[in-house]
């Protein structure tokens, strides 16, 4: 038997770990791995550098408190969970906060350009959900600079040599090894149904390998893209969390989708304008009379509506993204009074979001990252026109369904190895592709901070996971890496072959259909008989996915067979989300229903957790299970663990209502 | 009123080793509102026919973020370097012009449009671009700096790896390992850090040899088309000066 800390498998192997997905999360739980010892590899569709996080604009949170307003991490948690209305289980999220100071130092040190106060401290900003400024931030491209910094940390370790346990070199093995522009295809599993590596495929050469791995961690992001067009960046599509709930994962409150209130409408993307615009002072406005045709800056204060601050005078348009989204969405889609276009006639799905009252250098400054994205697509200049914004598809609060160990404080255990475990041994998951941390709607700058400190915590659960193996995956028979090479070589052959020289669907196609009635029916508002119909479309699109057939036979860099295969797996992935949705009867943070306009704690109150029954089946929704952790059975219920804050009703009417600890200080200092 | 069209010429090609299949394919597609040229290989991929009704495997391409942040859809737009999902159609062929899309060719092909850059990510790891730090536990914030130091790294840190100016550089290509433009200014940038400044010396040492600062033949083509507007020019003659200082303070303690 392999000793358990060895660096090497009785075969004399390095014992590797895999690490899906090269973002924040990714990126920082093979940090962590590094440094207790624990080789990685990377694998990642794209370059790590490019991963999706760069994308992130306005920040990251961390009560740091330097502005003497009173936040602290208490605070921090309190906000977050009042603000996912009371979905998310408190514990981590206590974790998180309190963590989240920490992080940020963390991120300080390894040189991000942050923005400094005069007295060279961190300078921090506002963001929704929230009266504090508790936001860190460099620019209005944070995400870039975070995961820059995490890139560079874990170049470090390209070039750092693996050293045995008793402190020998061995020469030639590197601490990290990077496989990118590959795409993750599955789990392989053993007889007893732990996870013992993977097998991925070269999307340059489209060579199919599979890989022993003592554990693998899915960092690998969000799934906007099944929506078509969203915030996210085109990998975006969740096939690598569909394909492990396929092979048994649970998936959990798959229904909680953010829509962020602000964007630019787009042909291919609908590009964000960060919710920092409004921290810094932006203000949502449409025209008080319908038919206004006066150039917005001709339009006087007393005709502008400014329908936030009038409707929530306490959060004003720092209200939380749910609520935001859907006030917009009742002013342009049931009220008909998006600003009017004279061309069209006609009152478009369009906001007003302006900064024009706050100078050009402030704006330079704090927000030009995101305002050049604006003047570049829109070909309009916003620091002296007001923009012109709609709702997008932007984040994912559910995900791949993750354990944690408390503490006696009710805060994560240190390094227990159920911390961001799946209901696969061996299979970890962290970053936007869990859903741990933000219930029914996610406060902005908390994903940041959720992707690091998932990673900090995975990090360490797994290298204990590691430690607790009697055997390693790399002393298993080869037949069992063998099977599964075959299995996903053969199921990508059918995917080049099926419906040749007939007349076959084009996939493209069939993604476009599916997206259309997804956002339609499946975001913003819901109503359970649109529901239905979106479930049947779902069941349709996966009969003629049947017909698909590629337009590219070639042997490199073949999307179109990548895409067909990424495509199946999304129909999956949207089936738990619209199915979800359609079972939650109330309305909670993201997930509303008209019908059921009140949030139901005493039905609701619980977890979704959804599991795979069979192709083309409908998921099996389940209130409890039994999995396996380093040895120890645990049983799962969907209840939330609510043991920190109480659940209260979430309202933004009155400032403070989202902290009752704030509301207590402000009252003290009168 | 007919509706309106989008041409594009693609340069394509099935892989390094088929230069017998290079070839130009011409496509019409839909123009759609705010469309660029990414959107416009979309409706490619919809319908891969090209103008002379030849159904073909639909264009490869890379691409991500579609706002110009990843890097990755850098190709040549019309002959520049640039990044296709920030080239607007109604901008660079508000007539219908013809589009052409080329592969850049300081890389190795992998197919069609897409090539592979690891080069530059390798070079990042031959200068050391990254701050040494101690570990990731808990150890206090980091040393403070003022906010004009904040902006003046900030607007070196922006650089995406996108490859513009190493496609554009004269001394960037396969017969010399010069590191280019990009590589050089993350050494100042790190250089600059108040900790990353503490291995100044050794990150100069690394640009100082073959493929160095000294290869740089001051054509100024980096900058002009760099899309995050990097100061590379500061960039490369600061690292200059601060080589040749290296350099002479060494030869004089010999
Ligand atoms: C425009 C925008 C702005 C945002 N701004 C903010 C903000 O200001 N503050 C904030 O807190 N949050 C923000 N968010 C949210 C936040 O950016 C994301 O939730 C977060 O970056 C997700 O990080 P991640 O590490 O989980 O995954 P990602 O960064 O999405 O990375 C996923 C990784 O997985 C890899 N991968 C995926 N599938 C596979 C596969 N099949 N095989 C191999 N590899 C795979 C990818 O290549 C990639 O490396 C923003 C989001 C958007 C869209
Ligand atoms: S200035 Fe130097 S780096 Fe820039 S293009 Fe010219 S030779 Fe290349
Ligand atoms: S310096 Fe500019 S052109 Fe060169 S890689 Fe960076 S962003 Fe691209
Ligand atoms: S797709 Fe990211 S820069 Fe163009």
């Amino acid at each position: 038997m392999a000793a358990k800390k060895t660096v090497r498998s009785e075969g004399g192997a390095i014992r590797r770990v895999a690490v899906v997905g090269g973002g924040l999360a990714g990126l920082t739980t093979t940090i962590k791995l590094c440094e207790a010892g624990v080789p990685v590899d990377i694998f990642s569709l794209v370059p790590v550098r490019r991963s999706h996080s760069v994308c992130a604009q306005g920040g990251i949170n961390a009560s740091v408190n330097t502005k003497g307003e009173g936040d602290s991490p208490r605070v921090h948690l309190e906000e977050t969970v009042y603000g996912g209305d009371f979905l998310a289980n408190q514990p981590p999220v206590k974790g998180m906060a309190d963590a989240a100071p920490g992080i940020v130092y963390m991120l300080d040190r390894m040189g991000v350009p942050f923005n400094r106060t005069p007295e060279g401290l961190l300078d921090f900003r506002l963001f929704g959900g929230t009266l504090f400024h508790r936001t860190a931030f460099a620019g209005a491209t944070t995400g870039q600079q975070l995961l820059y910094a995490l890139d560079e940390q874990v170049r470090r370790f390209e070039t750092i040599d693996v050293v045995d346990e008793v402190g020998m070199t061995i020469a030639g093995e590197r601490m990290v090894r990077k496989f990118e522009m590959w795409d993750f295809l599955s789990m392989v599993l053993d007889d007893a149904g732990r996870c013992v590596g993977m097998v991925a495929q070269d999307l340059k050469s489209m060579q199919i390998k599979a890989f022993p791995y003592d554990a693998v961690c899915l960092a690998t992001g969000g799934p906007g893209v099944i929506f078509g067009r969203s915030t996210n960046s085109v990998i975006c599509t969740g096939a690598a969390a569909a394909r492990a709930w396929r092979q048994g994962a649970i998936y959990a409150n798959g229904e909680c989708i953010q829509v962020h209130p602000t964007a630019i409408p787009g042909a291919d993307k609908l590009r964000l304008i960060s919710e920092s615009a409004r921290g810094e002072g932006g203000r949502i406005w449409v025209p008080k009379d319908q038919k206004d045709r006066r150039a917005p800056k001709q339009i006087p204060e007393k005709d502008r509506d400014y329908f936030l601050e009038r409707q929530y005078p306490g959060y004003g348009n720092l209200v939380p993204r749910d609520i935001a989204s859907r006030a917009i969405f009742q002013i342009c889609f049931h009220e008909k009074r998006g600003i009017y276009n004279d061309k069209t006639t006609k009152n478009e799905n369009e906001v007003y979001l302006d900064l024009t009252h706050k100078s050009e250098a402030f704006l330079r400054e704090k927000l030009a990252g995101i305002l050049e994205i604006y003047e570049k697509f829109a070909g309009v200049d916003p620091y002296h026109n007001p923009m012109k914004v709609f709702p997008s598809v932007h984040y994912s609060m559910g995900g791949l369904w993750v354990d944690f160990e408390k503490d006696a404080s009710g805060s994560l255990k240190a390094g227990s190895p159920r911390n961001h475990a799946t209901n696969i041994p061996g299979l970890y998951a962290a970053g936007e592709v869990d859903y741990q941390y933000h219930g029914a709607n996610r406060l902005g700058a908390n994903s940041l901070l959720s992707c690091i400190y998932a990673g900090m915590v995975s990090g360490p659960a797994i290298a204990s996971y590691r430690q607790s193996l009697a055997r390693s995956a790399y002393d298993l028979p080869t037949s069992v890496f063998d099977d599964a090479e075959v299995r996903e070589t053969e199921d990508y052959q059918r995917i080049l072959e099926q419906n040749q020289g007939k007349d076959g669907e084009n996939v493209y196609q069939l993604h476009q259909e599916l997206a259309e009635v997804m956002l339609r029916d499946c975001t913003i508002e819901r109503d359970n008989a649109k529901l239905d119909k979106v479930i049947e479309k779902i069941g349709e699109v996966e009969e003629r996915l049947k017909k698909v057939k590629v337009d590219d036979p070639q042997e490199r860099a073949n999307q179109n067979a990548q895409f067909v295969r990424n495509f199946e797996s999304m129909v999956g992935l949207a089936r738990v989300i619209a199915q979800g949705a359609r079972n939650r009867d109330e309305s909670r943070g993201a997930h509303y229903k008209p019908g059921f306009p009140k949030r139901n704690d005493a039905e609701w109150m619980r977890t979704t957790l959804a599991r795979f029954k069979g192709e083309g089946q409908a998921p099996e929704f389940i209130r409890s299970f039994d999995y396996e952790c380093a040895g120890q059975s645990v049983h799962v219920t969907d209840e939330v663990d609510v043991s920190l804050v109480p659940p209260r009703e979430r309202k933004y009417e009155t400032a403070g209502a989202a902290s009752a600890t704030a509301a207590k200080k402000e009252q003290t200092h009168g | 009123m007919a509706e309106r069209m989008v041409h594009l010429k693609v340069r394509r090609q099935d892989g390094p080793t088929r230069p017998d299949t290079g070839r130009w394919e011409e496509f019409k597609v839909p123009l759609l509102p705010q469309m660029n040229v990414i959107s416009a290989l979309q409706q490619v991929q919809l319908n891969p026919v090209t103008v002379e009704g030849k159904r073909v495997p639909p264009v490869v391409w890379d691409c991500s973020c579609l706002e110009e942040i990843c890097g990755a859809c850098t190709m040549l737009v019309n002959g520049r370097v640039r990044q296709a999902c920030s080239a607007l159609v109604e901008q660079i062929a508000p007539n219908g012009e013809v589009i052409t899309l080329e592969r850049m060719t300081k890389f190795p092909l992998v197919r069609d449009l897409i090539v592979d850059r690891e080069r530059i990510f390798d070079d990042l790891k031959k200068v050391r671009a990254w701050v040494e730090m101690d570990g990731t536990h808990a150890l206090g914030p980091g040393p403070r700096e003022s906010p004009e130091q904040q902006q003046e790294r900030y607007a070196l840190s922006r650089c995406m790896a996108c490859g513009c100016c190493l496609e554009a550089c004269p001394q960037y290509n396969d017969s010399t390992s010069f590191v280019g433009a990009a590589v050089i200014n993350q050494v100042r940038y790190f250089n600059m850090h108040p900790t990353g400044a503490m291995q100044a010396n050794g990150r100069l040492d690394t640009i100082m040899g073959a493929g160095g600062i000294t290869d740089c033949g001051k054509a100024q083509n980096c900058v002009q088309v760099c899309p995050k507007e990097i100061p590379l020019l500061d960039s490369l003659s600061s690292m200059a000066r601060a080589t040749t200082k290296r350099l002479l303070l060494g030869w004089l303690l010999k």
